[in-house]
């Protein structure tokens, strides 16, 4: 039994890292010679902020991953989200982050705790969160922080100096119904085709016998 | 002539200090507010506030380091005035409401602080403050302490892109209408939270009633507020609104059939977001005892009421927005407020038409606010099955009706720019009249049961 486990967990690290390693090699181009330099200026406003978001987002992050009680759980998402959100401003991603809000906060979180309520258990919050292997979890981490951490430190990120607020609506709205117009309207046939679906099981009991 | 001493010299005294109290601060509290508003939102801009920086302060603007210290102290002083305007705002109509209530039921309502108990709110809060903030034994301490935040961030947020006047906006956001329909789901999750942290079966019950009553209205507002995008093009507030003009007939109301139906369809689901009567199922204090607050005292139950007050204003401020030409004046046009403006510091006669673009916007907004007033006094509350059935049987459909129709409606204009004047003009004059026969029906069923129209007694 626990030996099937540990083979399950090494078969779900090795996967995570083989395609943690082929993604990076493909999106992760290799140093050009001219390439810019990372140079650590002084802390500017925009800097500070982004490290305090930055840093909500962890403490969001942190809060769904360790704590027991899934509701606090989902206070700790809704931090995450929109520590993620401000990101986007700061991005000058506007569309974006209103987005993230609208449908991860506004929605997505709200449906999760409103299920949380529904559920028969609600008595008992506090196990829900308890199904963490220890051991599987600490597999996992330790085969993925050293290629992320790799990643993040050796990456010749591409620098951005222009933290100006361009607004992105209209752009990202001609590209829809232009250029990228077929993914467009194949994903609003998946969210119909899930919506249907949705309906579907949820009246399952006006079905006859 | 009594044997009684009488206390006339005493009582003389007091309700005239009382009454010259309450005067002045019914009177100078929105209007200090108001102008506090209109003096300095235009002011704390970046234009304007570049150049202090560069004129008073010598320094270049581009290069300064402490320049965005300078922002974000016009943001903090802001941020500070417009949640002052939301609380005195909310407790003004807390007032006002439960004369309005009294006035409708017959009754007096609050008339014992300073003249026609204006004072009552200030009363109120001194009193809720000074309440213990009682948290239950059995509660879920960190949410139940933490849910009114969620509520009081999700309403004074809107804030941000809320247009007062032509200029007076602190921000024109590209994506605002959009912004303000997602920021207000941090009230759902703190209603949400409350209800459930309380560990109490009403509070649970009117938590999950609310959640489910604003989830469902959130698609017919949403599909609704997309009738006004759709005619001016845009989703930032002070776009929608210079889309329109200052006369009826130049609303988006009355210059599309669809828009005209939209309307009343937004105007119910606001209704139905901010759990307002005749959809205060969540609250029904008949049934629930008081719903997801039903635990709260002291502060945090202040801070739910503020919210639910202030977001009279919010709904009021949006529909004016996007439907009743916002703070458009008459016959003035929007290049005139930029030829006006000139470099560095505003003239007297831009803050003038600034000043006067406030006032409709604030007109408007307050006829609203005494609207919504009105509906809570006159309706009975709907059941739960009644409330989703209208939302998803009548306004869920009728609201993508007005959505296509809009579509087809902004092509044939596109053709014939006639057809939006005419259909302006009619539906006005349509408009008018059935107000002029509500008036007249009104009048006749008050007159039908042998009373007269009385506005004595205050």
């Amino acid at each position: 039994m626990i030996l099937r486990r540990v083979l399950a967990w090494a078969a779900a690290a090795a996967f995570l890292v083989a395609f943690v390693v082929l993604v990076t090699s493909r999106i992760v181009v290799p140093m050009s010679p001219t390439g810019q330099e990372v140079v650590a200026g002084p802390l500017t406003a925009f800097d500070l902020s982004f490290y305090l978001l930055s840093g909500l987002a962890f403490v969001g992050a942190f809060g769904v991953a360790l704590s027991k009680n899934v509701l606090h759980s989902a206070i700790g998402l809704l931090i995450a989200l929109l520590g993620g959100g401000a990101l986007y401003v700061l991005l000058s991603a506007d569309f974006v982050a209103v987005a993230q809000l609208l449908v991860y906060v506004g929605g997505v979180l709200v449906l999760v705790l409103f299920a949380v309520m529904l559920t028969a258990r609600i008595e008992e919050v506090n196990i829900s969160n308890k199904s963490f292997g220890v051991f599987g979890g600490l597999a996992l981490f330790f085969a993925t922080a050293p290629v992320l951490s790799f990643v993040a430190v050796k990456t010749p990120w591409p620098l951005r100096q222009s933290p100006e607020l361009v607004a992105s609506t209209e752009a990202i709205g001609n590209e829809f119904l232009g250029r990228y117009l077929l993914p467009f309207e194949v994903a609003s046939l998946v969210l119909l085709a899930t919506l249907i679906g949705a309906v579907v099981i949820a009246r399952k009991e006006t079905r006859p016998e | 002539m009594s044997a009684l001493p009488t206390p006339a010299p005493a009582r003389a005294k007091t309700p005239r200090l009382a009454a010259a109290v309450s005067i002045a601060a019914a009177v100078g509290l929105p209007v200090g507010l108001f102008a506090l508003i209109l003096f300095i939102v235009p002011v704390l801009q970046p234009d304007l506030l570049d150049a202090f920086i560069r004129e008073r302060l010598h320094h270049d603007p581009a290069t300064w380091a402490w320049r965005d210290a300078v922002y974000a102290v016009a943001l903090v002083v802001l941020a500070f005035v417009f949640a002052n305007f939301a609380a005195i705002f909310s407790g003004i109509l807390s007032w006002w409401e439960r004369r309005v209530a009294g006035r409708i039921q017959s009754r007096i309502g609050p008339n014992r602080a300073g003249v026609g108990g204006f004072l009552v709110w200030i009363a109120d809060a001194v009193k809720l403050l000074l309440k213990e903030d009682l948290v239950p034994a059995d509660a879920d301490r960190i949410l139940f302490r933490a849910a009114p935040y969620f509520v009081m961030a999700g309403f004074i947020l809107t804030f941000v892109v809320l247009p007062f006047g032509e200029s007076i906006a602190v921000t024109d956001m590209n994506v605002g209408l959009f912004y303000i329909t997602s920021i207000t789901a941090l009230v759902v999750v703190g209603i949400l939270l409350s209800g459930w942290s309380s560990n109490s079966k009403w509070a649970l019950f009117g938590g999950m009633r609310s959640a489910a009553q604003v989830v469902s209205y959130e698609i017919p507002a949403g599909l609704a507020i997309m009738i006004p995008v759709l005619m001016a093009g845009t989703l930032s507030m002070q776009g929608i609104i210079r889309a329109q003009g200052g006369l009826p007939w130049q609303w988006f109301m009355f210059r599309n059939p669809a828009a005209f139906v939209t309307f009343f369809i937004f105007f119910t689901s606001q209704l139905a977001e901010a759990n307002r009567t005749p959809f205060d199922l969540p609250e029904a204090e008949s049934e629930l005892v008081a719903g997801y607050l039903s635990e709260y005292s002291g502060f945090r139950f202040a801070l739910f009421f503020l919210a639910e007050w202030g977001n009279l204003w919010v709904m009021a401020a949006m529909a004016v927005t996007i439907f009743l030409g916002g703070w458009q004046i008459p016959f003035v046009p929007n290049e005139l407020y930029g030829q006006l403006k000139g470099i560095g510091f505003p003239p007297l006669a831009w803050w003038g038409l600034q000043a006067a673009s406030m006032a409709i916007f604030a007109v408007k907004t307050i006829f609203l606010v005494n609207v919504i007033v009105w509906i809570r006094w006159t309706l009975p509350r709907i059941r739960v099955d009644q409330m989703m059935s209208l939302c998803w049987k009548y306004l869920v459909p009728v609201s993508f009706a007005c959505f296509l129709f809009t579509l087809l409606w902004q092509i044939a204009v596109a053709a014939v720019p006639a057809l939006e004047t005419a259909m302006g003009l009619g539906l006005t004059a349509a408009a008018v009249v059935l107000a002029v026969l509500f008036a007249r029906q009104t009048h006749r069923n008050i007159a039908a049961v042998g009373d007269r129209i009385d506005l004595s007694n205050w």
